[in-house]
Formats: structure tokens, sequence, C-alpha cells
């Protein structure tokens, strides 16, 4: 009974979190196949080969055009019944997570989410997941089969060993509900001020700014340490801030030698997003705020009055 | 509109979270309060109610003094409350919470059901999925910007490449995100008036779920063992007490990284 790892793709490429967790499944041994949904997606099916896939369930079907998941609980379910699989995983996104917590409503199947890693003990599954803002580590399993398990974005990097994957089609029937909602349109947005990618020195930014003007506090203090300004998911989905400059799961991963965090609490996105700096400073008034767990230098006060003076000092230095 | 809200009772942020050594369950012992990003919701549905009339109900699974966090929401101007609760129900996981709460929400027959970003507790975002699909209606998550009109609903919502909007004619379920509006707080008045407006109590039963379908007899998942992760060391926490520019430069001077 295969492992299943959902092969996400986007404009004809499968993602690269998708591909890692295929390789991690790989590596635990036994039968992975990959299966990839969309319209026009044999071609980026063929690549998961190279990846260590086995084989490849595709289910090509116009229904499956837009990132819509429920079109996609539809087709897993029939893959999962085509191939008797016994274990599904998925790296996180936005559309993976819906898609998984749709399949295990629709199979009845446990779903773990979050997890860091998964490993097998005397041949059980047991999945690695840090909980409560990743202050306690928790191993999880499973009651039934089919298993199925969400993997925190960014855990395990694609890793090519070569070799093809034989292709399966199967065919699906979509229920109604499923293909009700429709995506009306996709909207791009072009790259604006330099790079974050490359930065060494980060200040990122909040709701904690309290305005969009409060981002004139990350971008004074980005200018005298010679910087570049990111953001979290709240602040651009908000319209403060660029999407380009998004730090977290659906934004940038960055990796400075310096980041500092003012009015940012820390969830769990965004830290997928920045954990690899260097150094992490967080200013935040409230003492609970998880980004406490993980700053290297921790201060609890108000951004407002910090940030300026904190600008003025090093612009003294220079 | 009928507008049915998700609601759940989440440990206080202040209170130092727990997982009970002997269950590995939340310790919900502490203060609760209402999930952060369910306020949004909470908002969200009553603009609409603004907008277009009609009734918003707020639904939660949970024990007995979760209704204590659903008075929030009727203060802020919800008029109703639905609380689930049940003695088979500690334990439940996704399956089983889903299993509850699409049977208060079939009950329900809202034109909208909306859902939070992420419960502060299990941070799964993913609830609706589960239960949309229970409902057999269409589904919408990460919402930064909601609409509806004539029957229809659009959203606009982040992924990892770039804003997408997305259609879909009600009923149907919607998460939001946290940006999608700045919530009211509750007024005087709006609290004084929520003691009076309708909340109710129901059990399993009265929904005509079995027990065996919550808890952990219902649950697809099993938690093995839990324990601290391994510390990180060298973490420095100050106070400002007006000298905190002052620390940071000398810490970063110390790291050589300015
Ligand atoms: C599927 C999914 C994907 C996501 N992807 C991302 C992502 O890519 N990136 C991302 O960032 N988030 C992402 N999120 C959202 C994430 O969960 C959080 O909601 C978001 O990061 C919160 O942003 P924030 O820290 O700016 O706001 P908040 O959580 O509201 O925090 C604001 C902080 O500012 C502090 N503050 C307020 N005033 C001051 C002051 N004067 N001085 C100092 N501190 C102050 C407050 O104490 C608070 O801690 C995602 C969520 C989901 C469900
Ligand atoms: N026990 C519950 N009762 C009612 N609604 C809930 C419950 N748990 C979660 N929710 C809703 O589902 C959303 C996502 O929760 P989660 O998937 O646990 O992160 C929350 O923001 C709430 O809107």
């Amino acid at each position: 009974m295969p492992t299943l790892v959902f092969l996400e793709s986007h404009d004809g490429e499968l993602t690269k979190g998708a591909l890692g967790v295929l390789g991690k499944a790989v590596s635990l041994g036994g039968d992975v196949a990959g299966v990839v949904l969309g319209s026009g997606v044999r071609d980026a099916a063929a690549a998961a080969g190279a990846f260590g896939a086995s084989t490849v369930y595709v289910v090509d079907d116009d229904a499956l055009a837009a990132p819509l998941p429920q079109p996609r609980v539809d087709a897993l379910a029939a893959v999962v019944e085509e191939s008797a699989a016994d274990t599904v995983l998925f790296a996180a996104s936005v559309l993976a997570a819906d898609v998984a917590a749709g399949l295990a409503a629709r199979l009845e199947a446990g779903l773990n989410w979050d997890l860091t890693d998964v490993r097998l003990e005397g041949g059980e599954l047991v999945g690695v997941r840090p909980a409560l803002g990743d202050t306690v580590l928790v191993e999880v399993g499973w009651a039934s089969t089919p298993r199925i398990a969400l993997i925190r974005s960014g855990t395990f990097d694609a890793v090519e060993s070569g070799g093809t994957a034989e292709m399966k089609d199967v065919a699906v029937s979509f229920e109604d509900f499923s293909t009700r909602a429709r995506l009306v349109e996709h909207l791009t947005e072009k790259a604006s001020g330099p790079s974050i990618e490359d930065a060494d020195v980060i200040v990122a930014g909040g709701r904690g700014l309290g305005s969009p003007e409060g981002f004139s506090y990350c971008e004074e203090l980005a200018e005298s340490l010679g910087g570049a300004v990111a953001a979290t998911r709240a602040v651009v989905d908000a319209g403060w801030y660029p999407y380009s400059a998004q730090v977290g799961q659906t934004g940038k991963t960055v990796s400075p030698k310096l980041y500092i965090a003012l009015g940012i609490s820390g969830a769990i996105q965004h830290k997928v997003g920045m954990q690899g700096s260097g150094t992490i400073v967080a200013v935040n008034k409230d003492p609970n705020a998880p980004i406490f767990d993980f700053a290297d230098l921790g201060v609890v006060g108000d951004l407002t009055q910090i940030a300026p003076k904190l600008t003025e000092l090093l612009r003294a230095r220079r | 509109m009928k507008i049915a809200v998700c609601v759940k009772q989440v440990p206080d942020a202040t209170s130092h979270k727990r997982l009970d050594p002997a269950t590995h369950r939340l310790d919900r012992t502490g203060e609760g309060v209402l999930n952060p990003t369910d306020v949004n919701a909470v908002e969200e549905a009553l603009r609409l109610k603004d907008a277009h009339g009609g009734e918003v109900v707020v639904v939660s699974f949970g024990p007995e003094k979760a209704m204590e966090s659903l008075r929030k929401a009727l203060a802020m101007g919800a008029d109703r409350a639905l609380l689930v609760s049940d003695d088979a129900a500690a334990g439940s996981d996704l399956l089983a919470t889903s299993r509850a709460l699409a049977a208060a929400l079939e009950r329900e027959e809202a034109d909208l059901v909306l859902f939070g970003q992420q419960s502060s507790d299990a941070d799964g975002a993913v609830l609706w999925a589960a239960i949309s699909d229970r409902l057999r209606r269409p589904m919408v998550s990460q919402v930064a910007e909601l609409t509806v009109d004539g029957g229809e609903l659009t959203g606009k919502r982040q992924t990892e490449f770039g804003y997408d909007v997305i259609a879909a004619p009600l009923p149907a379920v919607v998460a939001v995100s946290d940006a999608i509006n700045e919530p009211r707080y509750p007024s005087l008045k709006g609290i004084m008036g929520a003691k009076s407006k309708p909340q109710e109590t129901v059990s399993l039963g009265d929904l005509g779920v079995e027990a065996s379908a919550v808890g952990e007899a219902g649950s697809g998942t099993i938690v093995r063992s839990s324990a601290p992760p391994p510390p990180k060391s060298g973490q420095v926490r100050i106070e400002d007490d007006g000298s905190a520019a002052e620390k940071i430069v000398e810490y970063l001077a110390e790291k050589r990284l300015v």
C-alpha cells in the first residue's frame, strides 16, 4: 500500500515544498507515489520521477484548472481508492491545507498538521509536531488508515535522485458542490524596491506599527543599517506594504545576518520565513508575544519610543 | 441573510499554555477568551448584517464555560449564541470537532458560515475545509476582502503565488484572515444587552450525534507523548526603562553586527 504525496503545481511546475516532502517519503522506504492534479499538468507530473516517485497518479481535468481545493478533494479521494494508499502527505500551503482537511472529512481519516518530522517506529508512522507556539514537542500518530499529514512549510529540501515515474491516469467525477466556487482573477504584483532575499539586514514591521505611516520607523532604521524592509501578512493583506516584501509561509523565506522585528507577534507562519536569520531582535510591547520565544534579543517596550532612538544612535555611529 | 460564525474559546494569551502531562490535552482550566482571529469573523458578520440585514448567530463546540466567551460576541452585536457542549467531547480532533459543528450548522441552515483565521491553541487553520465538505458547500479560505452581492460572494485572498479573487454562490463557507477588518469594541450598552440575548447550550444527543463520534473515540489522530523542546541558549531579554535603544546598540556591537 503506497504512500501518496500531493504534488502541488503552479504554472506547470511542481512546488519545491512538495518535492521536499516527496524526498522525505522516499527516504522512509516503501512504495511512494506522487499525485498531480490540474489541467495540462502531464509534463509537470513527469518531472516527479527524478525526485524519487515510482508512480505518479495524474488527474488532468479542466475542473482542476484553478487552484481551488474542493475539486481536488474529489480527485484525491478517487486516487486514494484506486491506489489503496495508506498514507497521504502534503507540504503545507494555502491550497494543500484545505485539500488535506477536506480529504480527512471525506474519508473519515485522521489529519495531523504542522509536522516538522515523520519517521517509522517499529513500522508505525510517527509525526513530530511542535505545538502551542513551538513551546512543546508532541509526538503524534493515527488511529486508522489512511493517515493524512501536513508538513510545515520549508521543512524538507527537494533532492533530485534521477529516475522516471510510471504515469497512471485516474478519471474522476466531480461533486456538484465542489465546482461551485470559481476563480475570477489572479493578481500578481510587480516587485518594488530592493529584493529582501539578498539583504544582510532586514527590519520587518507588523501590525504593531499602528498604521501604514508607521512603516517609516522600519524604513529609517533600515536605512541607518543599510538594510531592507519586510512585513507580515497581516499588514500586507491590509494594504500597508507590498506583497513582495512579505516574509513567511506565503511570502519570502529570508536568512539575513540580522533580522529586527518591530511590532510583530511571531506567528508560526511568519517564523517559518525568518527563523534561519543569524540574529533576531524583537521589539514588542506584549511580554507574552510568541516572538520572544525565539528572538535572540527580546525587547519588551513600545516601538514608537525605541525605534527612533535606535535609528539616531546608529546614524551617529556611522 | 442569516450568518453563522464559528468561534472558539481559547486560553488567555497571558496565561501559560500547557499540556496536561497525563492526557497530553491542553489544560483549559485557566481564563478563557474568544479566539482573537474569530473576533474578526464576528466583526465581518456584523458588517454584512448592517449592509444586508438578517441575523448573526455564533456557534461553538466546547466546555460549558465557553459561553462566557460567546457573550463577548453578543456584546459586539451578534444576535444569538449556540454552544454544543458534552462530557464526551474532550479530546476531540479535527474529525470529531467537524462532525459536531457540522451537525449544529445543519440545524442552523445559515446562508453564510464564517470562520476565523486559526485557533490560537490548535493553530490548524483547517477546520472550515472539513466542515464545508461535510456540509457539501463551496468554501473560500484566507479571505482578506469579502463582498456579498445578489446571492454570490466574492473573496480576495493571498496564496504563495499572489492574490486570487474567488467567487461562490450562497450558501457557502468562508474563513477570513486577521487583516480583513478592525473589530469594534463592545459598547457598555452592548455588554449590558448581551446578558438578555438568547444563549442556548445543546448536547450532542440534541443534535443526533453519537457520543462515539466525538472525543478520543471519534478522533482519527493520537497523541503519543509530549516533551519540552531543547532550550534555545543565549537568549537575552530586556524591559525598556528608557535605555533599550542603547542596549540594543551594545548588543549588536558585541555581535559585530554594527
Ligand atoms: C495559511 C496561512 C499563511 C500565512 N502566511 C503568513 C506569512 O507568510 N507571513 C506572515 O507574517 N503571516 C502569515 N500568516 C498570518 C500569521 O498567522 C499572523 O496572523 C500574522 O503574522 C500576524 O501579523 P502581525 O505580527 O503583524 O500582527 P499581530 O499578530 O496582530 O501582532 C502585532 C504585534 O504588535 C505588538 N504591538 C502593538 N503595538 C506595539 C507598539 N507600539 N510597540 C511594540 N509592539 C507593539 C502587539 O503586542 C502584537 O504582538 C499566515 C496565516 C495563515 C493561516
Ligand atoms: N471548537 C470550535 N468551535 C467553534 N469554532 C471553532 C472551534 N475550533 C475552531 N473553530 C473555528 O475554526 C477556525 C479555525 O480553527 P483551527 O482549524 O482549529 O485553527 C477558528 O478560527 C474558528 O473560527
